[in-house]
């Protein structure tokens, strides 16, 4: 039985006459994990921030839980939680001292406040720096510290914003765990990210929000489907055998600084075959070979028009934004 | 789980109230543990009213006590530290008041208070703490005022309940102007700016009785000198404490006080809502 934890219709926000939000449908079952993926300033932590009642929408409806983010705002607040890009721990209280602090708005009462306090610690492996001021503590325990106070009372649904940017490997890899456990033990999370990895590893759903419209939504392999990016790399010694390849391999695209050669390919073992016999014949000599098989940054790329992080990806052609709506 | 929507009536709404006051006291712990932690902002508050004691007694006082009415010019500056020590413990009460301007502002940046927002806590709870925490700091701040004031010669001739209406005077007034404090805190669009606009309460016991009498002041200054908020609240307490005459000083006070936390709760809730989120 799938019910639904996050239903949103024609959301709209704008701040001024910026358009941040341009009327946004969005559904999560409840359990499941969705990630919000776009660049900067495409509406991600402002759809956020209304489902956690910090912002009021300008238009549209939004329900967590069955309640009104407008209407019913104590409603959606006591079943959900908010772990947000800026850190929300209290600076001046040490780890332990913050954990208590949340227990106690929740009313846990003193014995289970003190209770659950050491549970999250011991869970988020800060037993050691529980008594320590928060200055002493790391990116990444810091964040540990403000999951944590978002989890004191087992909320049903979690919003994490930017959960790991600014985060070392090793710390985002524990909180992809720590998400995961959440998921385990079936808690909705709605997580926005502009890494596609996260999305990627994290989400059942990817919804892509780009200029504060969700231009692409689905799971992460019907995404990767849209985007016909799969492509064989070659690279060879001189320019004269560049040449000569590029004249064999008619449908290649050419990088003359790195003298690299572009050919369009399945990523089968049969058309890679056809290709290398084809070089053999010809007496090209090849020296560097690499497979590219499409992946979210492909789709990412060519849905939002926008260069992704690593800015080094071969230019693939910009897909209609209207024909990928779906 | 379930998605059923439940309109909650009218239950929630008394167990919200009786949060709010746990609530309250959670926030108000919360903000006394800033103070023992960071004691920075408290030292600031104790040890500026004392400077300014001792700068208008003894630099000051010889010449101002001796302008007094009806004080022998030799006497004067044990007269004057009778007449200034309302005034600075005035000083000590609206000075921490810009202790609360400060740490509501320090909040305000914190990604704390957005938390707070999204979970299901009474805003008057969040800014209570502020406001207690800050009021408690300003009381002790004016114990050790008075202390200083008793250690360089100041002898009230008060009773004990003239004491205890004294005690209960200065904490309506440290509650009503840390109340303000608080709004001038969340208006403030950043945290160095905080503690611009409480100052003017630091300074307005020096444009009412508190430093000379209202009647040596030029007319045009003279109406706001009497009828501003500190004045009744130092002629209160120099009544309580000096046995001058009261007429009616301390109802006005109390009606000031209740005027000023009203107008601060009113400001400072209406500018929670905006002031919170990124």
């Amino acid at each position: 039985m799938t019910t639904t934890a996050i239903d949103v219709r024609g959301l709209r926000k704008s701040y001024g006459d910026k358009t941040v939000l341009d009327g946004i449908d969005l559904s999560v079952n409840a359990g499941s994990v969705t990630a919000l993926l776009g660049p900067n300033g495409a509406g991600k932590t402002t759809t956020v921030h209304i489902l956690s009642t910090l912002v009021r929408p300008a238009g549209g409806t939004a329900f967590v839980n069955g309640s009104d983010v407008v209407r019913d705002q104590d409603g959606v607040r006591a079943s959900i939680g908010l772990t947000g890009q800026f850190s929300a721990v209290d600076g001046l209280l040490t780890g332990e001292e913050n954990l208590l602090l949340m227990s106690r708005l929740r009313h846990l009462g003193a014995k289970r406040s003190k209770t659950r306090t050491a549970e999250l610690l011991e869970q988020f492996d800060l037993v050691e720096a529980a008594r320590k001021p928060l200055a002493t503590y790391s990116g990444g325990m810091k964040r540990r510290l403000d999951l944590a106070m978002t989890l004191v009372a087992a909320p049903s649904v979690i919003f994490l914003d930017e959960p790991t940017t600014g985060l070392d490997p090793r710390s985002r890899h524990t909180m992809w765990d720590i998400v995961r456990a959440l998921v385990a033990d079936g808690t909705t999370v709605l997580l926005t990210t502009q890494y596609l990895d996260e999305a990627d590893e994290l989400a059942d759903r990817i919804a892509v929000l780009d200029g504060g419209r969700i231009v692409a939504e689905g799971t992460p392999d019907e995404l990767k489907r849209l985007v016909p990016g799969g492509h064989i790399r070659l690279r060879f010694a001189d320019a004269a055998t560049l040449d000569a390849a590029a004249r064999l391999l008619d449908d290649s695209t050419r990088d003359d600084v790195g003298l690299g050669l572009s050919v369009p390919s399945d990523g089968g073992v049969g058309t890679l075959r056809t290709i290398l016999d084809r070089l053999a014949a010809a007496s090209l000599e090849v020296d560097d070979l690499s497979i590219h098989t499409p992946d979210l940054d492909d789709f990412f790329f060519a849905l939002t028009g926008q260069q992704d992080q690593t800015g080094q990806k071969d230019q693939p052609g910009r897909v209609d934004r209207q024909g990928t709506e779906s | 789980m379930t998605t059923i929507t439940t309109d909650h009536p009218a239950a929630p709404a008394t167990r919200r109230q009786s949060h709010v006051v746990a609530d309250s006291i959670t926030m108000l712990r919360r903000n006394l543990l800033h103070m023992v932690r960071y004691p920075g902002l408290s030292a600031f508050t104790v040890g500026g009213p004392i400077v300014f004691l001792l700068l208008f007694v003894f630099v000051f006082g010889g010449t101002l006590g001796a302008g007094l009415p009806g004080v022998d010019p030799a006497g004067g500056q044990q007269a004057y530290l009778a007449y200034v020590m309302p005034g600075i413990l005035a000083m000590t009460v609206a000075g921490s008041a810009s202790g609360a301007s400060i740490t509501v502002a320090m909040d305000m940046t914190e990604g704390i208070t957005a938390r707070f927002r999204t979970m299901a806590i009474s805003r008057a709870a969040v800014l209570a703490g502020h406001v207690l925490g800050n009021a408690i700091q300003g009381l002790i701040a004016v114990v050790l005022v008075l202390g200083v004031g008793l250690l360089v010669g100041f002898r009230p001739s008060g009773g004990l309940i003239d004491w205890i209406a004294t005690a209960g005077v200065i904490a309506l007034f440290a509650f009503a102007l840390n109340w303000l404090g608080v709004a001038m805190g969340m208006q403030a669009k950043s945290v160095e700016t905080a503690s611009n606009l409480p100052l003017i309460l630091t300074f307005l016991p020096l444009l009412g009785s508190g430093f000379v009498p209202t009647g040596s002041m030029p007319d045009w200054l003279q109406w706001f000198a009497q009828y501003q908020p500190f004045t009744p609240f130092i002629e209160s307490v120099r009544g309580l404490l000096l046995g001058t005459p009261l007429d009616g000083d301390v109802w006005f006070a109390t009606g000031w006080a209740i005027v000023i936390a009203v107008a601060g709760y009113a400001w400072s809730m209406a500018l929670y809502e905006r002031k919170s989120v990124r």
